[in-house]
């Protein structure tokens, strides 16, 4: 306790609480500062312990694997010898999840706007309520209706894309489906709406309201006063809010694991039917995994909570950044 | 902000065409971008509503899934409801302690200290751990190391690790928001610290803090990824958490879905009215508890 005596006092000096330590040496204080400071704790143990056990739980099954686990797209980690490797997973990952995120963010600054400049102060709040509901919904409901409601349209959707588009080549192929990555990246999208848009709103409404009144005043029509003091003020607060909504499409499992159906091997066109993600692979397959199979399903979630640490942590430090010129 | 027009130029020339289209041009945009939202909100409410009346009776509540096949009309989630409703109560009665208690100790004790400030980081991390990775964690630390068997314990423990941040981020929220004359106060009559939080500070956030955890059970209620792990298959009711596989919401209509029969797609879509339903209560219990008593309004 006395070595952290000096960190608290200088800490005292920019905090509100005026007592500079912590107990004041009664029972009762004592025991409380333990319980709130054991809960904090708590939380880094657990979260050692996820890396922890995960990386020991994959390591035998890494270690009996006959193909290369960054390369090899097939996934038969109960066959002997056990081969597979994670090339297909992380492909169908980052695609689909890139596709969300291409999708959602402009819909999502639009409401963002929408909600921040264009609408009544009462309206605002029943319009961010709406959004929030988007959120609400459970991913097995978006799951339900992408696999059986959605993935109908979609179909019509795929085709005349296929038709205009074929000629790219992330478009091409010959039988655009219903079951495909797109459709997945659709409901991607729809999910990671939300989160876009109430971190960029929150971003819009620390945007320094001279700025708004100057630029309204020089005569700027509410575009230019958008393009002129919002924009720049809010980019990256908005990067940073795709990039957590990346994330979190990166580690959506049911929705995506519902409307893909399993077609082994890389597939470039991202409009017919088959691909696989980390989250929708370990879905699938867990209830017939042997133990192998279980130890090589681990070591593909290692794999995804590393990549979502990895956005995460840069979508964080990008959010930040604007923070600290507030 | 809204009270900020567009002035009209008095005496000044009026704004030129081209400027005035590509300001309705973006203002269409943002327009379609908020209808562009809705349509899969309301349509996802309208197709689960309007697909989960059919079998939305006293069957669907009062009988398991036991003995009946995909096939078969009939059967009902009443072995899921019961095993959501105890999965979530224990994942609350372990996460709201811990989660309560480390937003106490970002506030009040750990002011700027490197504690304080690493507790934070992961607390952020953890909030974007996918739901996936928690359940995996728990399949490999309790499942594989420690030797138990599928429960609805396991699954608990699973909703528990994605119930934290949620609970932890809301409360600090909460807490920062009492003013500080009322600790300054507290301590001036000689209060003891604890008490001043016990007694003075929750009281004062509470109901924040209520909704914070009302929202945060209302999302971990429909997470599947980490049961599907965790708690495994099971047609049959099983009232007890701690032993065997037992049935949830989310993983009934996830096996429900899996099956093409009609019957078993029409046993999906109630099962998904149902954890609506019961989310959106929450929601709204939530908002109402929150606009009933702002948390600090000084």
């Amino acid at each position: 306790m006395s070595s952290e005596t000096g960190v608290e006092a200088a800490a005292a000096t920019r905090r509100r609480t005026p007592s500079l330590r912590m107990s004041t040496g009664r029972a009762g204080d004592k025991i409380f500062v333990s319980a709130a400071r054991g809960s904090g704790l708590t939380v880094l143990a657990i979260m050692a312990a996820i890396a922890v056990f995960l990386v020991w739980k994959a390591i035998p099954a890494l270690q009996d694997n006959k193909a290369n686990f960054l390369t090899a797209e097939e996934w038969n980690p109960n066959a002997v010898p056990p081969r597979f490797g994670i090339a297909q997973l992380a492909f169908g990952t980052i695609v689909s999840s890139l596709l969300a995120m291409l999708i959602a963010t402009p819909v999502a600054v639009g409401i963002a706007l929408f909600i921040s400049f264009y609408s009544s102060r009462k309206l605002a709040s029943v319009l961010g309520y709406v959004v929030d509901l988007l959120a609400a919904v459970p991913s097995i409901v978006y799951g339900l209706w992408g696999l059986i409601f959605l993935s109908k349209h979609m179909e019509g959707i795929s085709k005349f894309l296929n038709s205009v588009l074929g000629w790219i080549p992330l478009f091409g192929g010959d039988s655009p489906g219903k079951n495909s990555i797109f459709t997945a990246g659709v409901v991607l999208a729809i999910m990671i709406l939300p989160i876009i848009s109430s971190i960029t709103r929150e971003v819009f409404l620390q945007v320094p309201r001279a700025n708004v009144e100057a630029a309204l005043a020089l005569g700027a029509t509410r575009w230019e006063m958008i393009r002129l003091s919002v924009l720049p003020y809010g980019r990256s607060g908005m990067i940073g809010a795709s990039m957590l909504g990346l994330g979190r499409a990166m580690g959506e499992t049911i929705a995506v694991a519902m409307v893909l159906t399993f077609v082994p091997g890389i597939n470039v066109h991202i409009l017919e039917n088959g691909g696989s993600t980390f989250a929708s692979n370990i879905a699938n397959s867990f209830s017939e995994a042997s133990e192998t199979g279980r130890g090589a399903l681990i070591a593909s979630g290692l794999v995804l909570f590393v990549i979502t640490l990895l956005v995460n942590m840069a979508a964080r430090a990008v959010v930040a950044r604007r923070k600290e010129f507030v | 902000m809204t009270s900020l027009t567009t002035p009209k130029g008095a005496g000044l020339s009026s704004v030129s065409t081209g400027r005035k289209i590509k300001d309705k041009l973006v203002q269409g945009f943002v327009y379609l971008a908020f209808v562009l939202a809705l349509v899969p909100l309301l349509s996802v409410l309208w197709t689960v509503v309007s697909n989960g009346v059919a079998r939305l009776d006293p069957t669907f509540f009062q009988f398991s899934m036991n003995g009946v096949s995909g096939k078969d009309p009939g059967g009902g989630a009443y072995h899921a409801i019961i095993g959501t409703l105890e999965q979530v109560l224990i994942c609350s009665v372990i996460a709201v302690p811990i989660a309560v208690l480390t937003a106490i100790y970002l506030v009040e004790y750990a002011g700027n200290g490197r504690l304080g400030k690493v507790v934070s980081f992961f607390v952020d991390v953890m909030t974007g751990i996918p739901s996936i990775v928690a359940g995996l964690f728990v399949l490999a630390l309790w499942l594989l190391t420690f030797g138990f068997e599928f429960s609805g314990f396991a699954g608990a423990l699973a909703l528990t690790i994605l119930m934290i941040p949620t609970v932890v981020r809301a409360t600090e929220e909460m807490l920062k928001l009492v003013p500080n004359d009322l600790r300054e106060a507290s301590y001036a009559l000689g209060v003891p610290r604890w008490r001043t939080v016990c007694f003075v500070i929750l009281p004062t956030a509470m109901t924040g803090i209520v909704t914070g955890i009302m929202l945060a059970v209302a999302r971990v209620m429909g997470e599947t990824a980490p049961l599907l792990l965790t708690i495994f298959f099971t047609k049959a009711i099983n009232t007890d958490p701690f032993s065997g596989p037992q049935g949830s919401l989310p993983t009934f209509i996830w096996e429900q879905a899996a099956d093409p029969n009609q019957n078993s797609i029409d046993r999906a879509w109630t099962g998904a009215l149902v954890l609506i339903a019961i989310i959106m209560l929450l929601n709204l219990a939530a908002r109402l508890v929150a606009r009933r008593s702002a948390p600090v309004s000084r």
